[in-house]
């Protein structure tokens, strides 16, 4: 039943005890505010860092030469390794756990794109079959390089979706030949790429085709090797077996770090995973610190009030007040303001994070909070400052009129 | 009205024991008026805050009609009665300073869960009895001891009770004001209230109709 009247003898007092209403509404609101943002920051920095894996293959080896640091079997540090297309034969004859396999070739600055009048510029690469799934591209149009296209050294090139935008505008890009670096390709396909714009303003090439257009003979920028569902553990042992196998076969010292940079994703991944895992427990911990805070803090406002409003308590029972309407005055003027001062925190954090939705740098993006968490939160502090302030109120409400009456 | 059988009252303050209301009986009838006297610390105070239910005693019987008041009373049984049956007057007011002078006389109504309009307007009626209509909207620091009691007159007054309890309601006003106050009493006296005041100066307990002596906490006669 709604009563109207004692919710007016509620807001009454509270209107009339301005200073403490708002230090109590500002306990809560503060800490489930900063609880909000703690949780959304937290979980923006995961989502910038989880970002970084987005689109390639998670269990991959990406390989690149170097120059060696080391004098190994009579030969000089600073030795520039090469890789070539000997090295990719060698990798898929001797290594059946290998799934996919891409060398790539990186052709340095942007080459200039045209198509009827329109001209620009793009970075170009060229692969191999397997470039597409190691580099977690998705065809959307047309089709993928393949085998025949490698063999055969054609001049045919897949494009990001953002070329075809600006190339073509309406037109349908499958099939029509551009001009790149002044030689014609025919574009087979478009993709689209989780990484981003950046890595779609992009032409992919067969390697083979690239290799003979630009004269490099068989010269290879990097090897990335895709290896399926392999285990942590076998993708730390087909990394080291990969770059043993390496060394061999370009006279590398085993302890040369330089000559080969290999880069294990699985594994990077698998440290970001586990930086999560104590990241979200320090920010567990810091929050129930701030909970833990907030109760406290709440607690002992409410405490202080009911001991303030001791003289109060004993007027009201001296002219006819009983204990439990005494106590559900207290009750319900408490549960009032700490709801509604969290609801302006989880309103007011929420908010925060909505405005930083924009920002999105390297480590952070998409700060966003478990709604259901904060809603608990919130509940719990409301709850501990109620509590907070019952058990004194109903302390409060039994003494008697004359001693509540001179208690200050 | 009133009647009390060797009531008897000890405060303990850690080891000490301080008897201080040793077996009173008193008898006071229906539309008394009368002033209880004797010297600080004689147990006035104490005695009063009994009768008010405001306290409660260790021996003895006190009946306020025949209702016996005692520790089986409950603590909302203990509540109507200093709601409906006594209205109590403090030396120190003991308004509430964040309400207005109406809505302190209203609260007792509140209790009784009288609407709030018909609260509002027998407060005024009663303001306007001691003759603060005009000072119904202000609040307690913005009045006058003697209009601050005439205040905490009219809520004593307000749910109509049965007695009327003050514990020198002129101790903190200056004659002319304590007379204009006890005047109210009179008045509240002539309705047929039965009328209890503690007082220790003579000429407010030569307005009354019987003078109850404490000395020691027992009565002097
Ligand atoms: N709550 C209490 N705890 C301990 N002692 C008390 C308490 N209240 C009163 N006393 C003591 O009891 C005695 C009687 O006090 P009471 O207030 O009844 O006196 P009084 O006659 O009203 O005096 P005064 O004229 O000064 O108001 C005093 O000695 C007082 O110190
Ligand atoms: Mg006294």
């Amino acid at each position: 039943m709604f009563d109207y009247d004692k919710w007016q003898e509620i807001f009454t007092s509270i209107g009339k005890h301005k200073l403490r209403t708002v230090l109590t509404a500002f306990g809560v609101a503060w800490g489930i505010f900063m609880l909000v943002l703690l949780l959304g920051a937290g979980k923006g920095l995961g989502n910038g860092i989880a970002y970084q894996f987005e689109g390639d293959a998670l269990n991959s080896l990406w390989i690149r030469p170097g120059r060696t640091s080391v004098p190994y079997k009579g030969m000089k540090e600073g030795r520039r390794i090469k890789l070539d297309n000997d090295d990719y034969k060698f990798l898929l004859d001797e290594f059946e756990k290998i799934e996919e396999l891409s060398g790539k070739y990186f052709l340095g600055g942007n080459k200039v794109a045209k198509y009827k009048e329109i001209a620009l510029a793009y970075d170009v690469q060229g692969i191999h079959p397997d470039g597409a799934i190691v580099e977690g591209l998705s065809v959307t149009k047309g089709r993928a390089l393949n085998y025949a296209d490698q063999l055969e050294n054609r001049k045919v090139a897949v494009i990001g979706e953002p070329v075809v935008e600006q190339l073509f505008k309406e037109e349908e890009p499958i099939g029509k030949m551009v001009t790149l670096d002044g030689a014609a390709y025919r574009i087979v396909g478009v993709f689209h790429d989780k990484e981003g714009e950046r890595s779609m303003r992009r032409f992919y090439l067969p390697i083979s085709t690239v290799q003979k257009v630009y004269s490099s003979l068989d010269r290879l920028d990097q090897l990335i090797i895709a290896a399926g569902d392999l285990s942590l553990a076998d993708m730390d042992l087909l990394e080291q077996k990969t770059k043993e196998a390496l060394q061999g076969r370009k006279m590398i010292a085993p302890d040369d770090r330089r000559a080969l940079r290999v880069f294990n994703m699985a594994n990077e991944y698998q440290s970001f995973v586990s930086l999560m895992f104590v990241m979200n427990g320090i920010i567990w911990m810091v929050g129930i610190f701030s909970m833990i805070a907030g109760v406290i803090g709440v607690s002992n406002i409410m405490l202080i009030i009911v001991k303030d409003r001791t003289k109060e308590i004993g007027i009201r029972k001296a002219i006819g007040a009983t204990p439990g309407s005494i106590v559900s005055m207290i009750f319900q003027e408490s549960i009032f303001i700490t709801a509604i001062a969290g609801y302006v925190g989880l309103a007011s954090g929420v908010g925060v994070l909505a405005l930083l939705q924009g920002v999105e740098s390297e480590f952070f993006r998409r700060p966003e909070v478990n709604f259901g968490v904060v809603f608990a939160a919130t509940v719990v502090l409301v709850l501990a400052g109620v509590l907070a302030g019952l058990l004194p109120a109903i302390q409060a409400s039994r003494i008697n009129p004359v001693t509540a009456i001179k208690s200050d | 009205m009133i009647r009390l059988k060797n009531i008897n009252k000890s405060y303990t303050m850690g080891a000490n024991k301080l008897h201080v209301l040793k077996g009173l009986d008193i008898n006071i009838d229906e539309g008394a008026f009368v002033s209880i006297m004797g010297s600080s610390g004689s147990g006035k105070s104490t005695l009063l805050n009994i009768l008010g239910i405001l306290d409660d005693y260790d021996e003895g019987e006190y009946w306020l009609g025949d209702q016996l008041i005692d520790k089986s009373l409950s603590e909302k049984q203990a509540a109507f009665f200093r709601n409906q049956h006594i209205g109590f007057v403090f030396q120190s007011f003991n308004l509430l300073n964040f309400k207005t002078a109406q809505e302190n006389v209203a609260l007792p109504l509140y209790y009784q869960k009288v609407p709030r309009k018909e609260r509002a307007a027998r407060a005024l009626e009663y303001l306007d009895m001691v003759g603060l209509a005009d000072w119904a909207g202000h609040y307690p620091n913005q009045m006058s001891g003697g209009q601050q009691q005439r205040v905490a007159i009219s809520r004593a007054l307000i749910s109509n009770p049965q007695v009327i309890l003050a514990d020198e309601p002129t101790g903190a006003l200056d004659s002319k004001t304590s007379h204009e106050v006890m005047e109210i009493f009179k008045k509240v006296n002539g309705q047929g209230i039965t009328t209890i005041i503690v007082t220790h100066e003579d000429d407010i307990a030569e307005l009354t109709n019987q003078v109850i002596r404490l000395k020691d906490g027992q009565i002097e006669n």
